[in-house]
């Protein structure tokens, strides 16, 4: 019925990955191997690369105040725009602020915040996406229009229509980038449900007479994690890069509260010397959102070969 | 006989209708119910109610949402936005003047990056597992998780701030010869292009594979033909309608970046008229800029679909 489906561009990014594959048993003779070992047999050096930078990121996310060498609003220099220095690491900003802990106590708004749009963006799209591929018919007819349309809004744009409507507070953003994202979510994980619904075991359970939650969160959900999981992360890079455009556009985060979007907003006029506080933020964000998608791929591919694929 | 493919696009007009009728009601309902009072607004905190109620009246505010969202839309309809809040212009008319700014942007970024794209994508699928196609892997991945706002920083500081090959900011008051054309689009069009030429590569290059992986591949291959061969001449034809769906995703993601792209290059279009309108909470301009770009992108969409109905022998014959 919904042969159409302009596929949401996040589907084909990647290749599809094997659609509620079940988990492949962990090979006898890694398992006898460390957890540390078995770890890093799983990832390529690509892979582990990335996954240093995210649980970089993540540490810091959670530390980065406390070990900031100054307060976050702190002017501490008289120079502005200052150069990568022994005092100030990463330079001074356009007030004279240590660049450094700027960006350190800018990382719990873009990671925490992400974080918690995406967990609310996938989860809310899986949840309807589980409910129109179980229940079928005439909710799910409803709900794909339903996100077809919002989906044909650009996420920046719906972005800035409710942005305009509510203003944007912290709880507003986060509303903000899981609105924009639950339609994709949603997407995939209705297919990859939809997919799911029509496996044997399923029409055993439906034979069988079980409720339709039960079937639900049984027999689908638990298939269909392993690849929802790597649609979080690049549901995450997609909302880091909306979010901090959205603060970059003056938007997002208001001051005195800094993401890294708004440090490169509020340094921009440091670009014309090439003052590192208007690069830092910049290449701190593309670090973050490079190291997720290195990392998502790698284990997208050790995924696809394990389970024999070559796809 | 090609009832069955005009009734498929008939159904494909029908569906993006539909879909526009959604968006509507969804744009209205955060825009112009949700947010307290515009007359409240307009007046100020010193207003009287009476002031206020009769400022609602005025507005029309006082009647029941549908009512004022059937209003709304047939005006939307017949092409009328209503009146910008901040500069009293219709908002038609601004939208008119930016529009085609932006329609530049995008046309000529397309003519860069799709060629390019599907030469990206084709390459590395032909060659899969190569070292090209893993660097291209790593490349086309990095950049598409790589802000527009680092790549146009970037851009700035190389080619206006160190090299002096370019202005800064974009004014279009001297686009007469082609150097000055050049010089005013270079930026914007190389940024909006990293991320677009990445993303549509990597689509490419996975339409491509899919196709690799038939039988009817494997056929031609046994039956001599060079692998340029197989590609070009067994492969691509079957991948232009999975390619157009590509190329129409990666343009559409334009919409979006044109917000950021425009506004720091200052350029006049229409992402920075919205932006603008955001940043003044101009809610008739919001609404018309959000219109616009949902129609450009449900044409991109079934221009995507025209294009896979087409470019299918089976569903044209039959």
């Amino acid at each position: 019925m919904n042969r159409h489906a302009p596929t949401h561009a996040t589907t084909v990014l990647y290749d599809p990955p094997a659609a509620g594959a079940p988990e492949e048993p962990q090979a006898p003779a890694a398992a006898k191997r460390g957890p540390l070992r078995r770890l890093v047999s799983r990832f390529s050096v690509l892979g582990l690369i990335g996954l240093f930078i995210v649980v970089f990121w993540l540490a810091v996310a959670f530390i980065g105040p406390v070990v900031a060498p100054y307060k976050g609003g702190a002017v501490t220099s008289t120079e502005i725009f200052g150069s990568y220095g022994p005092a100030h690491w990463l330079g001074t900003d356009y007030l004279g602020r240590d660049m450094l802990s700027r960006i350190l106590f800018g990382t719990q708004y873009t990671v925490g915040l992400a974080l918690a749009a995406t967990l609310l963006a996938s989860g809310i799209g899986t949840f309807f996406g589980l409910i129109a591929a179980v229940s079928g018919r005439w909710v799910d007819e409803i709900l794909s229009r339903l996100f077809d349309a919002l989906i044909s809004i650009p996420s920046k744009v719906l972005a800035l229509v409710v942005i305009a409507a509510f203003g944007s507070s912290i709880p507003m953003l986060m509303m903000v980038a899981a609105l924009a994202y639950i339609p994709g979510a949603f997407r995939i994980s209705r297919s990859l449900a939809v997919n799911l619904m029509t496996l044997e075991y399923v029409q055993v359970a439906r034979a069988r007479g079980e409720r339709l939650f039960y079937i639900a969160r049984v027999e689908v959900l638990p298939n269909m994690i392993h690849p929802m999981l790597a649609d979080f992360g690049l549901r995450f890079v997609f909302i880091v890069l909306l979010l901090s455009g959205l603060s970059f556009l003056g938007l997002g985060v208001q001051p005195p509260n800094a993401d890294w979007g708004s440090l490169v907003r509020e340094n921009i006029g440091g670009l014309a010397e090439g003052a590192p506080a208007v690069l830092m933020p910049a290449v701190a964000i593309a670090t973050l959102t490079v190291g997720v998608n290195l990392l998502i791929d790698s284990l997208r591919r050790h995924g696809s070969r394990s389970h024999g694929g070559g796809k | 006989m090609k009832v069955h493919a005009q009734r498929l696009i008939a159904a494909r007009l029908g569906l993006a209708l539909l879909t526009l009728l959604i968006v509507s009601a969804v744009v209205f309902g955060i825009t112009g119910l949700l947010p307290g009072d515009a007359a409240q607004q307009a007046l100020g905190q010193a207003a009287t109610p009476e002031q206020v109620s009769a400022l609602r009246h005025q507005f029309g505010l006082d009647q029941p949402a549908i009512t004022r969202y059937a209003q709304w839309l047939v005006h939307v309809v017949s092409g009328n936005f209503g009146t910008s809040l901040s500069n009293n212009l219709p908002v038609s008319q601004l939208i008119a003047t930016r529009l085609p700014n932006s329609l530049v942007l995008a046309g000529l970024t397309a003519l860069v990056s799709v060629p390019l794209a599907l030469l990206i994508g084709i390459a590395s699928a032909m060659f899969r597992g190569s070292p090209l196609d893993r660097t291209l892997n790593v490349l086309t991945l990095s950049t598409v998780a790589v802000p527009e706002f680092l790549v146009a920083t970037i851009a700035v500081l190389i080619f206006a701030v160190k090299l002096r090959w370019l202005p800064a900011l974009s004014y279009l008051s001297d686009v007469s010869s082609f150097g000055a054309l050049v010089r005013t689009y270079a930026m914007p069009v190389m940024t909006l292009c990293c991320v677009i030429v990445a993303q549509m590569a990597r689509m490419t290059r996975a339409a491509v594979l899919d196709q690799l992986n038939a039988s009817y591949v494997e056929m031609a291959t046994l039956k001599g033909a060079s692998p340029m061969r197989v590609v070009l001449r067994h492969v691509l034809p079957n991948t232009i309608g999975p390619i157009a769906n590509a190329v129409a995703l990666s343009l559409s993601y334009l919409f979006g970046g044109v917000v950021i792209v425009e506004s720091i290059f200052n350029y006049p279009g229409l992402a920075s008229l919205m932006v603008d309108a955001v940043t003044n909470r101009d809610m008739p301009l919001v609404q018309g800029c959000v219109m616009v770009f949902c129609v450009a992108y449900l044409a991109l969409v079934l221009i995507a679909d025209l294009c896979q109905i087409v470019s299918n022998p089976r569903l044209r014959q039959r």
